[in-house]
């Protein structure tokens, strides 16, 4: 609860939603013990005074009674009937919603067609129907309003309901013999109140500004009470020549309906997870970096990654997860970056173009340079020359990273089309090709197909056909075979495999599967809790593991017509890269860690391999 | 497509002449006798029992209400008795000025509304959002109707600027830039509100849609950031919008209630509330049964470019 206000106060316009609406409650609630004029003695000397003058604060209306009195009067009444509008609607709306999301079948159906017949009516148009029946008058009003805004919290109710009633504790609840209506109570009811109180808190603005208008028609309160709404509907007449009595009332309805608006965001905010992880965040165009220094330049690889550090920034919590990494990459070279998830070998790569999602990413030391040129930092419009045109990605999941709405030539032609002035016609016939030299069978037919309508395997070639567009330097392949069935991943293997050879292609290939690494690599860096612990010729790494978690690794790896070896998974879990111990991040699970692993800074040793460890398995 | 706009038509049947039941009941449900009503307090017992023949109200009430029903399929709402004409004809005459003021409004909403969530959600936390946000919340904290009166004492009475109701000028006018005078303060003040929740929303579905791994995707393919927010990311995230301009639409035909007393604009609002208030029923009848069904064609309408929008959607 603590946390809840917390969350919510830390929302300034929230905390400003709270004061404004506390205030006027309060004066509402203490109004019949202010000293104010009787809100409808009138006083046809005093006809229409205007504010300040003297005796009447907010001067009067065209009967001459007093204006601040009639407020404060009329503000009460307002609150009141919205209020209590938004508690009977949440209250039928959710007894409804629960009785159909719980029973289900044709108690579910039934009600719901009558709910959905209901939302057929724009519901400013119900409210008028109803009150035409019952006849104008505040009551009346305030009832049309309630029951124009059910449906909206049944069907809301009924979604959370039919979530709840399939759960787990509730068949329990159900075999330990519990009756409905005891389960109802105890068991559903608690785990919708919060989405009931949100729902209310999101729509009693609207509840008090519906009646307000009600009101203002003249269908709501009838002479000489008056709430807001009927305040300003007697005052429209004089609007010209006394406006004050309706910017009154107006500013009344708009500071109340404002200030719960505010505070019932707030109130949803606070109560969405999401939004306290800062999950909503929407990434920015390039990621945000933030470095010291930056080391000097030195070698020629085509692509060298420098000492590079990457880190999540969550509140006051940094995640490092690629700390200090040293890559480089020659033409129409592969190299395999290994590692378990969580090891930070994907945000080694997405940092490469600055594709790691920012917030929460930030690139905060080290160096990426393409052809010496170093891209971290390298301003947006350099950056984006060279995506896709000289480094080029392919992605896990081909049903997430392509755009369901667009057919697939249309994202093959714009990708070759942002980089290269061709005529529309030509880059299709260049995105057809493509397709052909990715073996899709029927090219020029798939190429206005849309992505869920190819199957996984195709997709992927899709997927690498895009990155093959623009004819890059690089690939960037961030485990592409990890989302699809093991036939599936041979052919797209081979095809990768052959590409290279033909096309001259450097690729980093992202995986976590030392067997792909063994067919496809001709280096291997291995990483681990966001730093490399070993590297070398993948031949080298393969048949003599140096690092004990490389071998560890290896031997996760099932072999054809090996069955009688023992899998061994790794006991324990990766490290969290928010609370890295000291030394050897590995050290908690490893079965040879001594003292002098877990204390001090262990350094990268060794010349064409290399490995990060005291206690190696093989000297390096 | 076709097939797929045939089998969404057909389906809006039911839920029409459920509508038709609905209102039917409702208005069946007023207390007091229709016969007296007409024929005042003063009215012999016999005469009112012949008007109650007259009008078919002896019968059962599902008779009368298949009766009703079959006039309104042959175009017959019945005779406004206040007004002394068919209902048809006084709904028709002021409808046109309705959907005038209603589509204008929902034109705005909808253009504006969508370029405020876009450009709030592709700046988030920044100025442009943050500005974006508070004027949201004051649109939709603001009663249409307190604006609209508002917008009068200051562009009509203070600035002269426009004129302070009506749809034509008396003298002259009646021309095309008239009309347009006369429309762009209630078209506007109608619109706010609308304008708010839809840009609300299209923040919210533009934000959901940035995070996906086919913007991604977009970015890493080298496309310009103005064309992933525009294209990539707007395309996927009106899937979402979509129906919220549906329900938009069907809020700004029946807000325009409010609109048409306050800058006196001759439409099917204002005809209804005069309706309520001199309770002529038939009258209440004909308007509510047209301005849903225009909202299930609104929903129609929704469906169908939800449909075309997202192949993903069975047709």
């Amino acid at each position: 609860m603590s946390l809840f206000l917390r969350l919510l106060f830390r929302n300034r316009l929230a905390g400003f939603g709270a004061v404004v609406l506390g205030v006027i409650v309060l004066l509402a609630l203490l109004t019949p013990l202010l000293p104010l004029h009787p809100p409808n003695e009138t006083s046809t000397a005093n006809r229409y005074l205007r504010p300040l003058s003297d005796g009447h604060l907010l001067g009067t209306d065209h009967l001459g009674r007093d204006l601040l009195s009639r407020l404060l009067w009329g503000t009460r009444l307002s609150l009141a009937v919205g209020f209590a509008a938004a508690l009977i609607a949440g209250l039928a709306g959710a007894a409804i919603g629960v009785m159909a999301g719980y029973f289900g079948g044709r108690t579910d159906n039934v009600t719901m067609r009558g709910i959905d017949m209901l939302m057929a009516f724009p519901y400013i148009l119900l409210a008028l129907a109803i009150v035409a029946v019952l006849g104008p008058g505040l009551l009346n009003a305030l009832i049309a309003v309630a029951v124009v805004n059910i449906p909206f919290f049944a069907r809301n109710i009924r979604g959370v309901t039919v979530g709840i009633a399939h759960r787990e504790f509730i068949d329990a609840a159900r075999l330990a013999g519990m009756g409905h209506a005891r389960i109802l109570l105890t068991e559903v009811v608690p785990n919708i109140v919060p989405v009931v109180v949100i729902a209310m808190s999101t729509t009693i603005g609207w509840m008090i500004l519906e009646t307000a208008g009600l009101s203002f028609l003249g269908l709501g309160s009838q002479p000489p009470q008056a709430d807001l709404g009927s305040m300003l509907g007697e005052a429209r007449s004089a609007l010209i020549t006394a406006p004050h009595t309706s910017i009154v009332p107006g500013v009344m309805i708009l500071l109340i309906v404002m200030s719960v608006n505010l505070l019932g965001d707030g109130i949803r905010d606070a109560l969405d997870p999401r939004l306290r992880s800062g999950a909503l965040a929407r990434p920015m165009a390039a990621t945000r970096v933030d470095r010291r220094e930056v080391p000097p330049a030195k070698g020629e690889a085509l692509l060298d990654i420098d000492a590079l550090e990457t880190q999540f920034q969550v509140g006051k919590r940094v995640y490092k997860a690629v700390n200090k990494v040293s890559l480089d990459l020659k033409p129409g070279e592969c190299l395999g970056l290994i590692g378990e998830s969580g090891s930070g070998k994907s945000v080694t790569a997405l940092s490469v173009m600055g594709l790691v999602a920012s917030p929460p990413g930030v690139i905060t030391g080290g160096a990426v340079r393409l052809d010496g040129q170093d891209l971290i930092g390298a301003p947006y419009e350099v950056l984006r020359a060279l995506r896709g045109r000289r480094v080029a990605y392919i992605f896990q999941d081909p049903l997430s990273t392509l755009h369901p709405l667009y057919r697939i030539g249309d994202q093959l032609i714009e990708a070759i089309r942002v980089h290269e002035p061709v005529s529309q016609a030509e880059a299709h016939k260049r995105a057809v090709k493509l397709l052909e030299d990715v073996q899709i069978p029927n090219a020029a037919g798939r190429v206005s197909a849309f992505p869920h309508e190819l199957s996984g395997g195709m997709r992927q070639r899709v997927g690498i056909a895009m990155a093959l567009a623009n004819d890059p330097d690089i690939i960037i392949a961030d485990e592409p075979t990890t989302a699809l069935d093991v036939t599936v991943q041979a052919q797209i293997l081979a095809l990768l495999d052959e590409l290279r050879q033909r096309r001259g292609l450097a690729i980093l290939f992202i995986t976590h599967d030392f067997g792909v690494v063994g067919q496809l690599c001709d280096r291997v860096a291995v990483m681990y809790g966001g730093r490399i612990v070993e590297t070398g010729p993948t031949r080298a790494v393969l048949d003599a593991p140096a690092h004990p978690y490389t071998r560890r690794l290896i031997a996760c790896v099932p072999e054809l017509g090996a069955g009688r070896r023992i899998l061994a998974a790794i006991p324990g879990l990766p490290p969290a890269v928010d609370q890295l111990p000291e030394g050897c991040a590995f050290a908690p699970r490893c079965d040879k860690a001594q003292a002098s692993c877990k204390t001090g800074e262990i350094d990268l040793t060794g010349t064409t391999r290399k490995v990060r460890c005291l206690f190696p398995e093989v000297a390096p | 497509m076709g097939g797929y706009i045939l089998k969404r038509l057909l389906s809006a049947i039911p839920v029409l002449l459920g509508i038709t039941v609905i209102v039917f009941l409702i208005m069946a449900m007023i207390p007091g006798d229709p016969a007296t009503a007409i024929l005042g307090s003063y009215a012999t017992p016999e005469n009112v029992a012949r008007l109650n023949r007259f009008l078919g109200l002896d019968e059962p009430l599902w008779r009368q209400y298949f009766i009703w029903l079959g006039n309104l399929l042959q175009g017959d709402f019945g005779r406004s008795f206040a007004l002394n004409r068919p209902v048809l004809d006084e709904i028709l005459d002021r409808f046109s000025a309705t959907l005038i003021l209603a589509g204008t409004a929902f034109l705005l909403c909808a253009v504006l509304g969508i370029m405020a969530g876009v450009i709030s959600a592709a700046g988030q936390y920044g100025p442009a959002d943050k500005a974006i946000t508070f004027v949201v919340i004051l649109g939709i904290s603001v009663p249409s109707f307190f604006l609209g009166m508002m917008m009068i004492l200051l562009f009509a009475v203070q600035l002269r600027w426009l004129p302070a109701s009506g749809m034509y000028s008396i003298w002259g006018g009646g021309d095309l830039p008239d009309l347009i005078r006369h429309l762009t303060m209630p078209a506007i003040a109608l619109a706010v509100v609308a304008t708010g929740v839809v840009a609300r929303l299209s923040r919210g579905a533009m934000l959901e849609v940035l995070r996906q791994d086919f913007i991604r995707t977009a970015r890493a393919k080298g496309v310009h950031e103005r064309r992933v927010i525009w294209g990539h990311a707007l395309r996927a995230a009106m899937v979402g919008i979509i129906p919220v301009l549906g329900i938009q639409a069907g809020f700004v035909l029946s807000g325009a209630v409010y609109i048409e007393i306050v800058f006196q604009w001759p439409g099917v609002g204002r005809m209804l509330v005069d309706a309520i208030l001199r309770r002529d029923i038939l009258l209440v009848q004909g308007g509510v049964v047209i301005i849903a069904a225009c909202y299930v064609g609104f929903n129609i309408v929704v469906d169908v470019a939800q449909a075309w929008l997202d192949p993903r959607i069975k047709t």
